[in-house]
């Protein structure tokens, strides 16, 4: 086990790597945006004048580099810093936003893995029927929808014919867990739609691509029922690519839901980040940024580590 | 001196009776003559039908950002001019529904000095939600708020002109202008220059949300959510019915739709034109519009070839089909415009006798077009929705009538963000709106005056810069309209600005709400002052 | 070529049928159009009538005529950034899987970044600073996309370089270029094959998130993504006019997908319908 601990170690210590180098690139690019905070916050009122005035009252008129590196120094210390243009402490508000996505995530990925995985494991043991081509049918009509689509189909059948559902998701702090839970059902079924089919096609192809293995054949053999074939024999050994594709899927519930946010008007991660990179307030756009690289490097270690407990040949790969 | 003005007042009086000179005219004719204006009693004009007190108001409004802050001079767009100007705070002077403009924090005010030196005396017994008394000092620091050098006030260029503001006691200031300006009680009207609690240094304390009007601040998420409760004793009679305000920012439009329609929401702004007429179908939402000079420009750079020859600018003024673009991208929810920044809510607009209505007419678009030297024409033009909503589907509208011209229309989708610092003002030819100003004077100056910040066509006309100052002083209404028309017929025929439609505010609310019969047509939303002139059934 | 398709089951040849037939609407759009692409040709949204089959959008546009040329401009448009991107991951994955080492370390550790990076924000920072015009569009796109495509390309063939018939070719002294395209592409092609068929249709639906987001395709040009986004609303008032460019997009991508599914079962060498 203490190779295992030793490839984890190295691997969160590349992903401090990461995060940094995103930083980087971050910074950089914000710094090629056309326009400055000043004026995006000035909007059509921008005089050179004020502009000035603003740029010197918030700092903007010193180096990139000091001030990326003021920012780094403070980010070492665990303090992320303050808006550019509200002046609040990012670690305050970005903390809300934050639980929410957190939150919208995990009630997605509650509804979506275990659908995904049943639904892929039924495929696969009914490979070819008609059932296998309804799911297979209806899953790749759903991502074909563009996401903001699927909600707007959902709200109206949802919510404004059948008021089911509430039209909006706006989720407040003061909300009772069950009210929240039952406002974010709506998104939750979106983001389910959009990420169902990548992960049944895969569970699908992985336990697929098993079936011809010899062992397969002799557990078949030897009598035992399909699906339990499948369940106990098959499915072990497919984990590794199941659970990378799982991973991939998480990160996007928590990084990509942009859209979702907006059309359920659901206040989380997203949407500030959007807002802060219109903005140009760059030190927001730095703690989404860090916030979202370190999700999904995290999620990647965590299905790394299960790819290698599921088949411990990969911890000397060759 | 006393009866020549009251001679002068009768005449005026005279005048409006002959309907030579509306009511708003009139005030604003005798403050300019040192008389302030001395009805605070036009409060109760439009409130007919007997409001009732109570309820929780949720309104789904566009325009919050997470940057947003309480800052009267960082106000950009419509979520915190609805928290701040119309729940929060009060103005010195307002726009009441007819258009009128009335005291709201001044009790009174004059003009002295060949209207350069104005007076305001400050109303007495009004409160801040803090329980502070408002005095001069509060309103000297709160418009110096938006003065001076290291000042980024939003404002500031609107108070471009004023060179000193000063307390006269604890219930008078004094603004000392560099120019004389009849209107300038009317710029006081602006969604920026509100009134804020002195914090005794100068400064003013806008952190808190503490002000004058009728709803005080609970909770304020910026960008999403922004919680009011009505303030105990607001000091204006018969207004301010809900108990809370709820406000959220609702971006996509649809969203807002939807929320309105599940009931989630009791009222909300900015309805897209293309399914204003779908919503109004449904049972139990009630669609309405304001009628304001919310208008829709295509500046084109007069400084750069090639339209710094006027028969270009002319031929592209021909090239738009208005009728088209009125039915098309406004969806019937507007009028044409005339290259002309004068619109239905003002007083001096033009008549069509005075300036006839310039339609769509390719061969005269080609006949300036060979004037100016070219066979044909290549332009780009630059839009993006944040310039106007649709302003990329009138491009393509415009590409396609300009072609019998022979003028070649490229329309370039520029990024949303950034669009007011890159483009307008920028690219020769660019998409705008303005949402107008009350008066002629205050909407020339503020964009087409040779000297203004704004003047986003960098057109300059020695005749027409003469006449706005003097616009500015004369008091005589009949020279006064034959100045303005003048202007208008320049602009039209030598300004660098495609004026081609004035747009309607669409809003939409649920029938639980009442609103009186006349409502704001400054701002959307009854001039962005439903959350104290509505109430529920 | 016939009796493969002869051979095919069901779904592919539906599959296959729809694709050509998509491929010819998209080659042939000028001539079937019944308007010009740009033409404004009625009153907006208008019913569906003799004269306009589909009715008009939203200015007045012959439907039937965008949808056809958005076809063009669409899969042209996604054709080219889903190859673009497969060459680019594909060609750098294999290397990575082959040379090992530092290149290997280095590669992965720059698409680790890249990835790191919410794909959506990325997109709209680097079109903000490169303009949305097609090639630039379709450069940042497929530079995305080519992240995944590398990650696939990479650890498929990791799996294959290890087999002794690759050890063989390489002690034989054969090429590089050999060694990619004789002994490991045809081996991998399975896996990426099916991530191209879901890659494909992100394409749209990429473009039609960032035509959401105020970026996307510049107009007039016609394309799937933004006609939906145009539309959207509309739905919600039971007309289904959105849904007509949403259903070219979902039926491409199931062709597309029923066909890849056949390869891939091809390929698998899993041929009997054993359960």
């Amino acid at each position: 086990m203490s190779s295992l601990a030793k490839v984890i170690l190295q691997r969160l210590g590349l992903g401090l790597l990461t995060l940094f180098v995103v930083s980087l690139i971050i910074a950089f690019v914000v710094e090629l945006l056309p326009g400055d905070i000043t004026q995006a916050l000035l909007g059509q009122s921008a005089t050179p004048e004020t502009v000035a005035a603003f740029r010197a009252e918030i700092g903007l008129d010193r180096p990139a580099h000091i001030r990326y590196l003021e920012w780094l120094k403070g980010m070492l210390t665990g303090d992320m810093g303050k808006s550019l243009a509200s002046k609040r402490d990012i670690t305050e508000f970005v903390g809300t936003r934050l639980s929410n996505t957190l939150f919208l995530g995990g009630v997605a990925a509650a509804i979506a893995v275990p659908f995904a995985l049943f639904l892929g494991l039924l495929a696969a043991l009914y490979r070819n029927s008609i059932y296998d081509r309804i799911v297979n049918l209806t899953t790749l009509t759903s991502i074909s929808f563009p996401e903001f689509f699927v909600a707007y189909i959902l709200i109206l059948f949802l919510s404004v014919k059948s008021g089911i559902f509430p039209g909006i998701s706006n989720v407040s702090t003061d909300l009772a867990f069950s009210d929240k839970l039952f406002r974010t059902i709506l998104p939750a079924l979106t983001l389910t739609l959009v990420v169902l089919a990548h992960m049944l096609r895969m569970t699908r192809a992985a336990i697929i691509n098993l079936l011809s293995s010899p062992y397969i054949e002799m557990a078949h053999l030897k009598g035992t029922q399909p699906f339990r074939v499948i369940v106990r024999h098959a499915l072990p050994n497919a984990w590794g690519p199941i659970v990378n594709v799982i991973a991939l899927n998480l990160a996007y519930l928590v990084v990509g839901v942009v859209v979702v946010e907006v059309v359920f008007v659901y206040p989380g991660l997203g949407q500030l980040l959007v807002d802060s990179v219109s903005k140009r307030d760059l030190p927001v756009v730095q703690a989404c940024a860090m916030i979202f690289a370190a999700v999904y490097i995290l999620l990647n270690l965590v299905a790394d580590i299960v790819a290698i407990v599921s088949n411990p040949r990969l911890l000397h790969p060759r | 001196m006393y009866d020549r003005q009251k001679s002068e007042i009768d005449r005026l009086q005279d005048q409006v009776v002959k309907g030579k000179m509306s009511r708003r005219e009139f005030l604003s004719r005798i403050s300019a003559m040192g008389l302030g204006a001395m009805a605070p009693g036009l409060y109760m004009q439009s409130a007919m039908a007997a409001p009732k007190q109570g309820g929780r108001f949720r309104q789904g409004v566009t325009g919050g950002a997470t940057s947003d802050v309480l800052d009267p001079g960082q106000i950009l767009d419509h979520y915190m001019m609805n928290v701040q100007f119309a729940q929060l705070r009060n103005n010195l002077t307002e726009v009441a529904p007819s258009g009128d403009l009335v005291p709201e924090l001044a009790e009174s005010w004059e003009g002295s000095n060949g209207a350069k030196t104005w007076n305001f005396k400050v109303r007495q017994g009004v409160e801040f939600h803090n329980g502070k008394s408002l005095t001069s000092e509060d309103v000297v620091d709160s418009l110096n708020h938006h003065l001076g050098e290291d000042s980024k006030s939003a404002a500031k260029g609107q108070l471009g002109a004023v060179t000193s503001v000063k307390a006269d006691g604890k219930y008078g200031v004094v603004v000392e202008l560099s120019g004389g300006d009849a209107d300038f009680p009317f710029i006081l009207t602006d969604y920026h220059l509100l009134i804020c609690p002195s914090n005794g240094d100068g400064t003013i304390d806008w952190q808190s949300g503490v002000g004058t009007a009728g709803y005080t601040l609970v909770e304020h998420e910026p960008g999403v959510r922004t919680l009011t409760k009505a303030s105990p004793n607001y000091w204006k009679p018969n207004r301010r019915f809900f108990d809370e305000v709820e406000t959220l920012q609702i971006a996509d439009s649809a969203a807002r739709e939807n929320a309105l329609r599940t009931g989630e929401i009791d009222a909300m702004n900015n309805v897209a034109p293309k399914t204003a007429d779908l919503l109004k179908r449904q049972s139990g939402i009630v669609v309405d519009v304001t009628k304001g000079n919310k208008q829709v420009t295509l500046p084109m750079l007069t400084n750069i070839a090639p339209f710094d020859n006027n028969d270009v600018r002319t031929a592209i003024k021909y090239i738009v089909d208005r009728e088209q673009w009125l039915k098309v991208v406004a969806r019937g929810y507007g009028e044409l415009g005339n290259d002309n920044p004068i619109g239905p809510a003002n007083v001096y607009r033009a008549t069509t006798d005075e300036l006839p209505q310039r339609g769509y007419d390719p061969d005269k678009a080609k006949y300036h077009l060979k004037k100016a030297g070219f066979d044909s024409l290549n332009v780009k033009f630059h839009a993006a929705e944040t310039g106007f909503g649709g302003s990329i589907d009138a491009g393509q509208l415009m590409a396609e009538t300009a072609r019998p011209a022979g003028i070649n229309i490229e329309v370039v989708r520029e990024p949303d963000d950034g669009y007011w610092s890159n483009v307008w003002m920028k690219k020769p030819f660019s998409a705008c709106y303005w949402s107008g100003r009350p008066t002629e004077n205050m909407m020339f100056s503020t964009v087409y005056w040779g000297e203004a910040a704004w003047n986003d066509t960098y057109w300059k006309n020695a005749q027409f810069d003469d006449l706005l100052l003097q616009g500015r002083i004369e008091t005589d209404a009949t020279k006064r309209r034959a100045i303005y028309v003048e202007m208008q017929q320049i602009v039209h025929s030598d300004g660098g600005t495609v004026l081609p439609l004035f747009l309607q505010d669409i809003f939409a609310t649920n029938d639980k709400i009442r609103h009186p019969d006349v409502i704001g047509g400054n701002w959307e939303l009854d001039g962005m002052k439903a959350v104290e002139r509505w109430w529920f059934a | 070529m016939i009796r493969l398709f002869l051979s095919a089951p069901f779904s592919a040849k539906v599959g296959l049928v729809a694709i050509s037939g998509y491929v010819l609407v998209a080659l042939l759009a000028p001539w079937i159009a019944p308007y010009k692409e740009t033409a404004i040709v009625g009153a907006s949204y208008e019913l569906w009538s003799d004269q306009f089959m589909l009715g008009t959008d939203n200015i007045g546009r012959d439907m039937l005529t965008r949808l056809i040329y958005g076809a063009r401009n669409t899969i042209g448009i996604a054709f080219a950034t889903v190859v673009l991107a497969f060459l680019i991951g594909g060609i750098t994955g294999m290397l990575a899987a082959i040379l090992g080492g530092w290149y290997d370390m280095l590669i992965s550790r720059v698409v680790d970044i890249l990835m790191a990076i919410p794909s959506l924000i990325f997109a709209l920072l680097l079109l903000t600073i490169f303009g949305t015009s097609i090639p630039s569009l379709v450069m940042i796109i497929a530079l995305l996309d080519s992240t995944r495509v590398f990650r696939i390309a990479r650890s498929a063939a990791m799996n294959v370089v290890v087999m002794e018939f690759v050890e063989a070719a390489r002690l034989r002294g054969e090429g590089m270029g050999w060694v990619i395209r004789k002994e490991v592409l045809p081996n991998i092609t399975a896996p990426l094959l099916a991530e191209f068929g879901l890659r494909f249709c992100f394409v749209f639906l990429f473009i039609a998130a960032l035509s959401f987001l105020g970026l996307g395709i510049q107009p007039p040009t016609a394309d799937w993504g933004s006609m939906v986004r145009e539309n959207a609303t509309l739905i919600n008032y039971n007309d289904i006019t959105p849904l007509l460019p949403a259903a070219a997009i979902a039926g491409l991508t199931v062709a597309v997908n029923f066909v890849v599914d056949w390869m891939l079962h091809l390929s698998s060498g899993l041929r009997s319908d054993q359960p």
